[in-house]
């Protein structure tokens, strides 16, 4: 009774399915069903046809098998998630997952697609943020909605951070993004609140080519966070996001992430999302700011390099980083600091854990222009590991273009041991409490970066995650 | 208080404790003397919990419970501390912080409620001034950059804070000078009752002078191969656990 159900809900949203593959027809199409205006179709096929020149990056320490590209749907209709009745419905490895990551009833039902009253539906919690971020002059809204209402904004700073060929994945997402955010904040106006993807009104569904745009006028500030530390479930395999933020004349923008994406089978590695992110922020205007903060503990692989672009005179670009792989997981991720005025500053914290068959590596660059004078980049890159069939890699690059600036890095390996571990239980501390100690230890100069709720529930997620890892 | 029968201990494939058997009552001092590699920690870690040993055969009863078959820190919370010999390095994580979790989780245990910060740093200051160690001590990563007589006493301090009724004190007096191991033997005296039992792991008598062992057993290949009193250590210190083993 149930299956048949099932059947015929997949079927209403298979009506609105575009033939699987990419080609130009495809391409004219999507736009056209989303009533675009036409610098964005021009913009997607001018991205289309760099694509095709393009070659799937392969200098990464990851082992990407194959893509079928033209095996992808590049469109449907929105998808609305097929609603489970009741709670007992739920995998139960994802319920004792949010229990003891301690988030509530209600909202564990949310993110497991269980239906929830009308008073907790997330649209009536959306809507109330939405009234105080209105009356503020702040912007939060899905992209679809934005091509309708800020054009002129999408026109003058869509790709002008990340340009539609800068890299393969980048110009599939600018050819077929299908959806995400865009966030405006108006000159002199601090948000008044975190936004948070979550509160995003219209849009459940974050999609596989996912396209965010941040825009902070001189003077204000905003901070972003997008994820959440519950474990995300999606049949999509490949996710290229593109995110793009812009920060003028003494403008802050703190961006942070939690990604928890479905990461395979921790025993036969198979399964998973495939996750190719390109991240960056100008830091335009003079003093202004641009920080990157993410936990990555989830996907099967994972190729991400949030950067910022330091033009601005007196810019200060920073990136603190966990990346926690166990499993069969392998993560190439870092950063890029490119300076360019004078007097910038940037500062890089990097913390990798890898645990099992994994694969951990931070790259980064930091590059100082010969006419960015008495600029100043510190780069702090720690690495643990746990077990011995795990490995980790750094591959920093530095490029110092003048003689009054100055880089230091320093970098660490270490081993989260069995010794450890019995000498904080033999105090009295669980198994459990005690790996979120030592990870605590460990990852603190990064998490405090963070909101504190999510820096609380991040350290239990990476806790959690590295249970079946130690001992 | 704790009963050990007939304990067959192995790691990576090499028996090390030979068949243990020694019982402690409340009161009571014990001192384990023996040669190198005789399997001394052994015993403190696998009492305590260490799961890189494995128990092949015998028992150990404490309060009348199985201790074999329980997990390290519940060992701690019935009451038994183990002073390591290396007590190792936890970066990022103060001492405070630590021994505060490790107590609350203690009285949790107990039913009793946790102690607010507040009150847990006035019992830190009063146990710290009585092992005579600075107040900044309080704020450094547990063990890092320690050197090996602080160390120690930071495992005395512990011991104080937590208050167990039984301890193993796996060589707390190696690498202390005379000043500190007047002061960590203080604290050991002071920690010790009616109530509660000792079990001091050294391979000298330089401590035994401070702290007075009712019972002293020589361990020599996994076995205890002779018990007695005080005057034994004293005869080892004379004569050598050579004399010993080929007796």
């Amino acid at each position: 009774m149930f299956t048949e159900y099932k059947h015929g809900f997949v079927t209403d949203i298979d009506t609105e399915r575009f033939p699987c593959g990419i080609n130009e027809e495809i391409v004219r199409e999507l736009s056209w069903k989303k009533k675009e205006p036409p610098f964005l179709l021009e913009f997607r096929l001018k991205a289309y046809h760099l694509w095709k020149e393009l070659q799937a990056p392969s200098w990464a320490q990851l082992q990407i098998p194959p893509i079928d590209f033209q095996s992808i749907c590049y469109y449907s209709a929105p998808k609305v998630k097929q609603k489970l009745d009741r709670m007992d419905l739920v995998d139960p490895e994802l319920l004792k997952t949010f229990e003891r990551l301690g988030i509530p009833l209600e909202e564990q039902k949310r993110l497991a697609n269980v239906a929830v009253d009308v008073v907790f539906d997330s649209v009536s919690l959306g809507t109330t943020f939405q009234k105080t971020l209105q009356e503020a002059g702040v912007v939060l809204c899905s992209m679809t909605e934005a091509v309708e209402k800020y054009a002129e904004l999408l026109e003058q700073y869509l790709g002008s951070v990340v340009p539609i060929g800068d890299n393969f994945f980048a110009a599939l997402n600018s050819a077929v993004f299908s959806d995400g955010s865009f966030v405006y904040i108006p000159k002199g106006v601090k948000s008044p609140m975190e936004l948070s993807t979550y509160f995003r009104i219209n849009d459940k569904i974050s999609g596989q080519f996912e396209r965010t745009l941040i825009i902070a006028e001189e003077d204000s500030y905003v901070s972003y966070l997008e994820g959440c530390t519950a474990p995300s479930y999606d049949t999509n395999q490949l996710h290229a996001a593109v995110v793009e933020l812009v920060a003028k004349d003494r403008a802050e923008i703190k961006y942070a992430t939690v990604q928890n994406w479905y990461a395979g089978d921790p025993k036969t590695g198979k399964g998973g999302i495939w996750n190719f992110v390109t991240k960056r922020g100008r830091c335009q205007g003079v003093q202004s700011k641009i920080s990157w903060t993410q936990v990555e503990a989830g996907a099967a692989i994972t190729w991400k390099y949030p950067s910022c672009i330091l033009q601005g005179d007196q810019s200060i670009g920073a990136f603190y980083s966990v990346a926690l792989t166990n499993g069969y997981m392998q993560a190439d991720t870092g950063t890029k600091m490119i300076h360019l005025g004078k007097n910038t500053k940037s500062t890089i914290l990097v913390k990798g854990i890898s645990a099992d068959y994994s694969s951990n590596t931070y790259r980064g660059l930091v590059k100082i222009a010969p006419k960015a004078a008495g600029s100043r980049n510190y780069t702090q890159c720690d690495s643990m590991l746990i077990q011995d069939r795990c490995s980790a890699h750094t591959f920093p690059t530095i490029e110092v273009g003048n003689g009054s600036s100055q880089v230091e890095h320093e970098a660490s390996t270490s081993k989260i041991s069995e010794e450890q571990l019995f000498y904080l239980q033999a105090r009295g501390l669980s198994k459990e409490k005690a790996i979120q100690m030592i990870l605590h230890g460990f990852c603190r100069e990064v998490l405090q970066e963070m909101p504190l709720e999510f820096a609380v529930e991040a350290e239990k997620l990476l806790a959690i995650k590295l249970e079946h890892s130690v001992g | 208080m704790i009963e050990i029968l007939d304990l067959v201990v192995q790691k990576e494939g090499r028996v090390i404790l030979q068949g243990v058997t020694l019982t402690i009552m409340q009161g009571e001092i014990h001192a384990m003397m023996g040669p190198n590699g005789a399997g001394k920690s052994t015993l403190a870690k696998v009492l305590a919990g260490d799961p890189t040993y494995e128990v092949l055969r015998g028992s150990v009863q404490f309060y009348g419970e199985d201790l074999l078959e329980k997990e390290p820190e519940e060992r701690a919370h019935l009451g038994l501390f183990l002073g390591f010999q290396y007590p190792v390095e936890i970066p990022g994580i103060s001492n405070e912080l630590f021994l505060h979790t490790a107590l609350n989780e203690k009285r949790a245990f107990q039913g009793k409620i946790p102690l607010s910060m507040e009150e847990f740093r006035a019992l830190l200051i009063k146990h710290m001034k009585q092992m005579e160690m600075q107040e900044e001590f309080a704020a450094r990563n547990i063990n890092e950059g320690f050197s090996g007589g602080e160390k120690k006493r930071n495992e005395i301090l512990q011991m104080a804070i937590l208050d167990p009724s039984f301890c193993l004190l796996d060589e707390t007096d190696s690498g202390l000078d005379i000043d500190a191991m007047k002061v960590v033997a203080a604290g050991v005296r002071s920690f010790m009752n009616q109530d509660k039992a000792l079990l001091l792991i050294t391979h000298y008598q330089r401590l035994l002078d401070y702290i007075r062992p009712d019972f002293v057993h020589v361990l020599v290949d996994g076995k205890i191969v002779q018990s007695g009193d005080a005057s034994l250590a004293l005869s080892l210190e004379k004569f050598g656990y050579e004399a010993l083993c080929k007796a």
